[in-house]
Order: C-alpha cells, then structure tokens, then sequence
C-alpha cells in the first residue's frame, strides 16, 4: 500500500502532461500519433523480461509467457518505431523540391 | 513475514523516469512535422533505456530472450517496411491486439510467480491451505499477493484483453476478412452491461480471493465482452474504435506498470491511455455522435449497404474526364476533398500527379481534409504525404472551410457524408450537426463517385449531387483521375 501513493501521483501527473502534450500534436500527424503510442506502450515489455527472467525461480509456464509476451511486444517496438519513422519521412514542406518518391 | 522485494537501486528508478520522460519528448516532436523524427528518435531511446535497465537489474538469461527479441523485431520490422499506407488502419489495430495480449501473458506470468515481481509475501505455514496454488509455494509456505497488486493485476489483464479481442474484431473488419457492416445480437446491451458488472465484481472479490478460478474467470469474460463490444460498431465508426483501443493498449500498461511499480510504464501508459481518448473524442465531435452512442453500435454499415436513395430519381448531371480536365483548367482555384473512397483506389498518387499538372496551369490547388474523412484519425494526411503532396497545401476543415466560397473548383473524390449540407440544415438526418465541409459553395462541385447508387456510410442523400454547379464523374476513382491526368497533359 505504501507504494501506491507516489505512483497514483506519477499516474495522475503523467495524465495531465497526455492531455496538454496530445492536444498540441497536430492532425495532420494523428495517424504517426497512434502508430507511435502503439511502440511506447509496448514498454510491457519490461514486464515481460521480469516473468523471462524470474531468477527467483518458479514456474516454468510463467516463465515461457513471459518469453511469448517479449516476442510480441517486439513486433511492436521494432514495427511501431520503424513504421512511424517511415511515415514521418514522408511528410514534405513546399519549399524544398526533394525528389524522393519511388 | 519477509518481504519478497528487495529494495530498488536509485539509479534504476532514476533510469527509468528518463524512459519515460523521453516517450513524453516523442509525443512532444509530434507537433510539427519539423520535429517529428527527432520526437520518434526519443521515443527509441526511451525503449533502448527501460529494456537495457530491465536487463541488468534482473540478470536475464540472455540467449533465449535476445532469440526472441530478434524473432519479434525482424517480424515487426519486416511488416513496418513493406505495409502499405492504405493499410495503416488495421496495421495499427493488429499492434493494438498484440500489446493487449503482451499484457495478459504478463498478468498471467505475475499470478503464476508473484514472487519474482515482488508482488506477494511468503507466508510460512505449518499446513497446507488448500485452494491455493501459487507457484512457488515450497512446502510449508504460501504466496500471498498484496491486495493492491490483485487489483492492478485483475485491471491489467481485464484491459489487456479487452484491447486483445476487440483489436482482432477490428483488424478483421478493416481488413475486409469481414463484413463492415454491424452485427447486433439481441439483447446486447444487457448481456454487455452484465459482463462488465460480472468482471468488476469478481476484481472486487479478487482481493480476497486469491483463487485461480477468479483470476481466469475475469480474463476468459474480458476476452468476450471486448468481441461484443467490438461487433455491432460498424466500419464508419472505426475512426473513434481504433482511438479507444488505442487508449486500452494504454491504460493496460498503466495497470501492469503499478503491479511492477515502474515508472516507465506508469508514465507511458498514461500517456498513451489520454492520446488515445484524446482521439476518441476529437472523432466523435467530428461526428456529432456522443462516445456513448458510438460505444452501442449499430450505426453504419458500408456504402453497399441497402440504405440507398429512396424515392424518385433524382436529375443529375454527369460529366466525362475531359469536361472536369477543361473546368479545372480554366479556374483559378482547386479545392480538393478526399475521402476513404480515394484511399480505397489507392488514387492518392495519381491525385498529386493531377495537382502537379494543375499548379502548371497556374491553379492554385489545396487539399481539405476533414476529421474523419478514412479509417483513422489522420488516415488522408498520411496517404497525401505518401503521394509526395507538401503537408503546406493540405488544410484542416476549420481552416479552409471558409475558402469554399471563393474556389472556383472542389473536387470531391471518396468522400460523401463529410460533405453533405443537410447535416447544417436537417433536423431529421442521422448526420444534423456534424461539421461538414462546405463544397457546396464553391462555384463548380466536381465529384468523383463510384456510381449513383449507394449512399454515404449514413445511408443519407446528398443533395451536393443534384445541384445545378454539381458535375457528377461516375468511375472507380483512380480511373477517372488518370483519365483527366491524360486530358490535362
């Protein structure tokens, strides 16, 4: 119980800074918002290596869904991060006459 | 009594407060293009971070977790490089599906091993108590998890799966391996409403009942209620449900933060818990639908759906390529509007090409997008920039909806409802008081459509298509687009 009082502050604090943070994202850019969010809430990941590692021993089963929970958030971190960086290299200003393109 | 967690180093914690103030940056740099790359670069740094520290602290085995590390990163690599833009929608609600099960398996490994989260006291006993079996439990001493943690932990997995179930619904329905249109059993809201009370109320009991009948009984009804929930909205409202599972995702991984007592997750998981609501409802006001509304469902199928125009027909006018090619040509100001339909063509491409051809002519040309206009927030402004059209000449609907009035074109292409004036003047349509953009005003409509029959996802007429400036161009967009690329050249 001692615990919870300073997350539930770190919780609703960080709640606020979302708010202010994501309202000024602007709309042309919602959709890297999601595929962003998408990567840093893989963040799970960090509780899956604990139940990977449980060097307290303990179940193997748990051990196991802790590697299959780390293979998955992979696919998000890796797939959310690169995803995200492919679409922002997109968005180009007028001025500069870059000719990327395929 | 001995306390199973042993006490956190500071520069651990100090570490991962630096994660998550990093994943803050990256959402930060999203508010400009300019910054947008630097932000995403932050946001990797702050996953390198939370990972490496994890690392350390937990002495992790390392073979077999770099294995599959690499197994899910070059998965998720290889399908970031070679989506197309189109597809973004269900891409982004599969990811969703894999963070909602991520957390499951990680509640479900907390409940298994407590211990190794440091979530549970060790209580030595003389006997066996029976109903408990938690591993590890040597003999003669139990795992009693905290009744904090079973709180968080029910909530982690009840969220996680939730975004699990109905994320799959949704990737299923965005892509097309199922009907857009809603399914509505009856009864729904009752058996919906039950489900939820049932899982509250056996997260409620949870704290004083450690059993794994508990535990599984509130993931197994979790799973259910995010299918029912998921089921009856129809493929139109996929803007406001890919938003709220994006907010799941998030909020799951607060949960599962404060069982571990990580910053990092508590931080992210805010963070992305509020974006995602956020989302939810910037759609939702772009509709004039409450969320509540949105939540029930059975509103929208597809454009194929049986709610066409009733009634007489109607007079039009049809136009052929070359006509809108000579209108567009001769004016001094283009407006165009795209729509799901566009991205459905894939004619974002060949829609710059038309723009390019079209500033040769000395048109101005501007892009209006509104809100909701494809799959998801932001779906047309990502396939614009795919087609190489500068992020300066597309416009926001509060921003250009004035210029209509004095554009001498707008070109309508994939987009209906989002157009339509009843929704200033109609009372009685579905779609009264959502914003729309003005097309009509400008002094010629060019709009691009399939066909006449089929109405918008509302099932509502558009008057735009029988007014007298209103040139109605009947083709598969992409075609028709290509067709007036050859007229302009």
């Amino acid at each position: 119980m001692e615990h919870l009082i300073p997350q539930l502050s770190i919780f609703v604090l960080a709640c606020f800074v979302g708010y202010y943070v994501v309202w000024s994202v602007t709309p042309a850019l919602h959709t890297p918002l999601m595929a962003v969010t998408n990567a840093i809430s893989s963040v799970i990941i960090v509780g899956a290596l604990v139940a990977a590692s449980a060097a307290t021993g303990g179940s193997e089963i748990s051990r196991w869904l802790g590697l299959g929970a780390v293979v998955l958030a992979s696919v998000n971190i890796f797939g959310g991060f690169a995803v995200t960086q492919r679409m922002l290299g997109m968005y180009k200003k007028k001025e500069k006459k870059v000719a990327a393109g395929k | 009594m001995e306390h199973a967690l042993t006490a956190t180093p500071a520069w651990v914690s100090l570490a991962y407060l630096i994660a998550g103030v990093l994943f803050i940056l990256a959402l930060r740099g999203l508010s400009s293009p300019e910054t947008s790359q630097q932000g995403n670069r932050y946001g990797m740094i702050g996953m390198v971070i939370a990972v490496a520290t994890t690392l350390i602290v937990h002495g992790v085995g390392l073979p077999l977790i770099l294995a599959a590390v690499a197994i899910g990163g070059g998965v998720g690599y290889v399908i970031a490089q070679r989506i197309q833009m189109t597809a973004m929608p269900q891409l982004v609600a599969g990811f969703h599906s894999l963070v909602g099960l991520a957390a499951v398996l990680v509640g479900v490994a907390a409940f298994l091993n407590p211990v190794a989260f440091g979530i549970a006291d060790l209580i030595h006993v003389a006997v066996h108590f029976p109903g408990v079996q938690i591993d590890p439990t040597p003999v003669g001493t139990i795992a009693i998890i905290h009744p904090a943690s079973r709180v968080e932990m029910g909530l982690g997995v009840a969220i996680g799966a939730i975004t699990f179930s109905g994320s799959v619904i949704a990737f299923l329905k965005l892509n097309g391996n199922m009907g857009g249109a809603p399914i509505l059993l009856p009864a729904r809201h009752v058996i919906n409403l039950g489900t939820l009370v049932a899982i509250l109320a056996l997260i409620a009991y949870f704290t004083t009942d450690q059993s794994a009948w508990v535990f599984f009984t509130i993931l197994v009804l979790s799973f259910a209620i995010g299918f029912l929930l998921i089921i009856p909205i129809g493929g139109a409202d996929m803007p406001v449900v890919v938003s709220m599972l994006n907010s799941y995702s998030g909020w799951a991984a607060a949960a599962m933060g404060f069982t571990l007592q990580n910053t990092a997750m508590i931080i992210t998981g805010a963070l992305v818990g509020s974006s995602g609501a956020i989302l939810s409802y910037i759609m939702c006001t772009a509709m004039n639908r409450s969320f509540i509304s949105v939540i029930a469902g059975g509103f929208g199928g597809d454009a194929a759906g049986p709610a066409g125009a009733s009634g007489p027909a109607k007079a039009y006018k049809r136009g052929s390529a070359e006509d809108a090619a000579f209108v567009m040509k001769n004016a001094e100001s283009v407006i165009i509007v795209p729509g799901y339909g566009m991205a459905v063509s894939q004619a974002q491409h060949a829609l710059r090409e038309m723009g390019d051809l079209l500033k040769k002519e000395g048109v101005n040309v501007k892009y209006a997008i509104h809100p909701v206009a494809g799959r998801m927030p932001g779906h047309m402004n990502v396939l614009l920039a795919e087609a190489n059209v500068p992020y300066d000449e597309v416009f926001e609907l509060e921003d250009i909806n004035g210029e209509f009035a004095q554009a001498d074109v707008a070109f309508v292409i994939g987009a209906n409802d989002v157009t339509n004036p009843l929704a200033k003047t109609d009372k009685t349509s579905p779609i009264y008081g959502m914003p729309v953009l003005d097309v009509e005003r400008a002094k010629t409509v060019l709009f691009v459509k399939r066909s006449m029959g089929g109405a918008g996802y509302a099932g509502v007429d558009n008057p735009v298509f029988y007014m007298d400036n209103t040139m109605m161009l009947l083709a598969d967009a992409k075609k028709m687009v290509e067709t007036i690329n050859k007229d302009l050249g």
